[in-house]
């Protein structure tokens, strides 16, 4: 029960802070990729893989108090902020995952963190478009994701920390 | 590309009561819809366990891929000729829309919840795979059935013909609200269809409305937004989804458990091992899951027995509203208590929330992860549907979130434990 929110928040009293909604539907989707227990359906839509219920599950956390979102305005964009709210790790005690959940994969959670979302959106498309073979996954990112104008050292770099973090997480798993 | 097609020599009809008549002159379509995945569609209701609550509900899958076709098929009337449209592209829009659900099983939301699997995916791997579908789609070309796939999946690099399928305001959408409110009776899911494809222009990668179509537009969204409170989230419909969701989860642990049916579930054995193939998710459908349902009704199981009992005879659940005091204050002793009175709580107690439906409002921004409804003003500039729309935007970003508690009322009222139930009943009333 609720074990969906669970996740979610726990994902991120791990890693503190998430900017942007944009790298938060991608932290969650890289994560359930690698097979971490996030079971939010996603499409792939304008930016990449999205998940509607993600979305929706993000605020019914806030609406229940247990995130908090702060909208920023930026240069002709708002940005949000999500931190744990204190009945959030209130909550997470009383169900006894405070500081338990995902500590097995803590590193890599907060290695994507520390990505730009432009990058998340790269590595996201990458394990959407698999299992198809590299060439041909290159060749549709280049396709679909035109406007980013992702380099061949990007693609490289994307595969080399799906790699590394898979490696993490197989790793005493 | 009219490769491996021919136009037949006859049109062909089907009558259709929101359409009026859906036409097929391709014959290319016309073996799509006779090939045996096709036909299954009309074993899946397009609604779900909405039928529970509207008895009108009974329409297909199937009905509904046709209609998604014919207005495809008149959504390429009205492009052609024009500018940014491509000719070439329509065959393969007029197969996306009558394929696009294909993938689709019985009670599709409930069977991915429990057992982790995805429509999505198995449309790919029909339209790919093996099957007579891919058989037809494979006289277009070998790299065709790949093409069709992408495009409904949204990767396609084609993102004019992705969106006629798929954005907000598409075939597939224009379909479903106008098919599900006629098969429900109400009145809330209608809007002037003539007039949006009248006004719809193809520009670049999207398909955008001309500005003097806005009201129609309005409508359209008014209409979306009055179906889902109305319909998609009613609260029967949604306790008839919570206990199909706990016959199945209750079935798997049965099944992983070591538990001898009386009637070994072949069919459903693929799922609880979690090892299906194509043969097996084709030959599932509502048919079969109601035969199971039936059998089990007279399992040794009781929980398993009492739930297909309260489906098949629409002894649905009682909800009352769900909220953070809950969470936090009482729903650790209500399960407590369910248990304490004999009833397992991971069976008879459950939170619905709108994040595990699916759902669909009209939302601009989200970082424009959704493409919004681009209105073409007469200066050739595009403007986000919400900012000239005071209507939409009045709607746009409002509450999306409502969480319910179901529980069974009838055991609750029944003699015995009086004490107890009346305190679980005290809490369950705030």
């Amino acid at each position: 029960m609720l074990d969906q929110h669970v996740n979610v928040l726990s994902l991120l009293q791990r890693v503190g802070e998430i900017t942007g909604r944009k790298k938060f539907q991608k932290i969650v989707f890289i994560s359930k990729k690698l097979g971490m227990p996030f079971h939010e359906k996603y499409d792939f839509h304008r930016y990449g893989p999205y998940s509607e219920e993600l979305s929706l599950r993000l605020e019914e956390l806030q609406q229940f108090g247990f995130i908090s979102e702060i909208k920023e305005e930026k240069a002709g964009y708002y940005q949000y902020r999500y931190q744990v709210a204190a009945n959030g790790e209130h909550f997470l005690k009383a169900k006894g995952n405070d500081h338990e959940t995902f500590e097995h994969e803590k590193n890599v959670i907060q290695a994507m963190n520390a990505c730009s979302s432009k990058f998340l959106e790269l590595v996201s498309t990458i394990l959407f478009l698999q299992p198809a073979d590299k060439e041909e996954i290159i060749r549709k990112v280049h396709m679909v994701k035109k406007t980013q104008k992702y380099s061949e050292q990007d693609i490289d770099r994307a595969y080399a920390h799906i790699e590394g973090w898979r490696k993490a997480i197989n790793k005493g798993s | 590309m009219s490769r491996g097609n021919t136009i037949l020599k006859e049109e062909k009809v089907f009558k259709d009561p929101v359409h009026r008549y859906i036409h097929v002159r391709d014959r290319l379509i016309w073996d799509l819809i006779g090939t045996k995945e096709f036909q299954r569609l009309r074993r899946v209701r397009q609604l779900g366990t909405t039928f529970l609550t509207f008895h009108g509900a009974e329409h297909t899958r199937f009905n509904h891929s046709l209609g998604v076709y014919e207005i495809m098929r008149r959504m390429i009337d009205v492009f052609q000729g024009r500018p940014h449209w491509n000719e070439e592209d329509r065959l393969l829009c007029l197969v996306t829309a009558l394929l696009h659900d294909i993938g689709h099983g019985p009670f599709s939301h409930s069977f991915e919840k429990v057992f982790d699997t995805d429509h999505e995916s198995w449309t790919r791997e029909i339209i790919m795979g093996e099957t007579e579908v891919n058989a037809v789609l494979r006289r277009m070309g070998n790299e065709f059935p790949r093409e069709v796939a992408d495009v409904i999946e949204k990767t396609h690099p084609n993102k004019l013909v992705v969106s006629m399928i798929s954005s907000q305001i598409d075939a597939d959408r224009m379909d479903y609200l106008q098919r599900d409110a006629f098969y429900t009776g109400v009145s809330y899911g209608h809007f002037d269809m003539e007039r949006i494809l009248r006004v719809m222009r193809p520009l670049d990668d999207q398909v955008v409305i001309k500005s003097t179509g806005m009201h129609a537009v309005e409508d359209y969204i008014m209409s979306r937004y009055q179906m889902y409170w109305q319909v998609y989230f009613h609260p029967v419909t949604r306790s008839a989804e919570v206990i199909l969701n706990k016959i199945l989860r209750r079935a798997k642990y049965l099944y992983l458990n070591g538990y001898v049916f009386n009637q070994a579930p072949t069919h459903l054995t693929p799922f609880f091992e979690e090892d299906i193939s194509i043969k097996d998710y084709l030959k599932l459908d509502e048919m079969i899951i109601f035969y199971y349902f039936q059998v089990w009704e007279e399992e040794r199981d009781e929980i398993l027995a009492d739930l297909c009992s309260r489906f098949l005879h629409r002894r649905l659940f009682q909800y009352v509203e769900f909220n953070q005091h809950f969470i936090m204050n009482e729903w650790a002793g209500l399960q407590e208590r369910f248990k304490a009175i004999g009833i397992d709580p991971d069976y008879y107690l459950d939170i619905d929330f709108s994040s595990d439906l699916p759902y669909d409002f009209y939302r601009p921004g989200e970082e424009e992860e959704r493409m919004p409804i681009h209105l073409l003003m007469n200066d050739r500039r595009l403007r986000e549907l919400s900012r000239a729309s005071d209507v939409v935007e009045a709607i746009s970003g409002k509450k999306r979130t409502d969480h319910k508690l179901y529980y069974p009322s009838d055991i609750l009222h029944t003699p015995g434990q009086e004490n107890e139930k009346r305190e679980i009943l005290e809490i369950l009333s705030g």
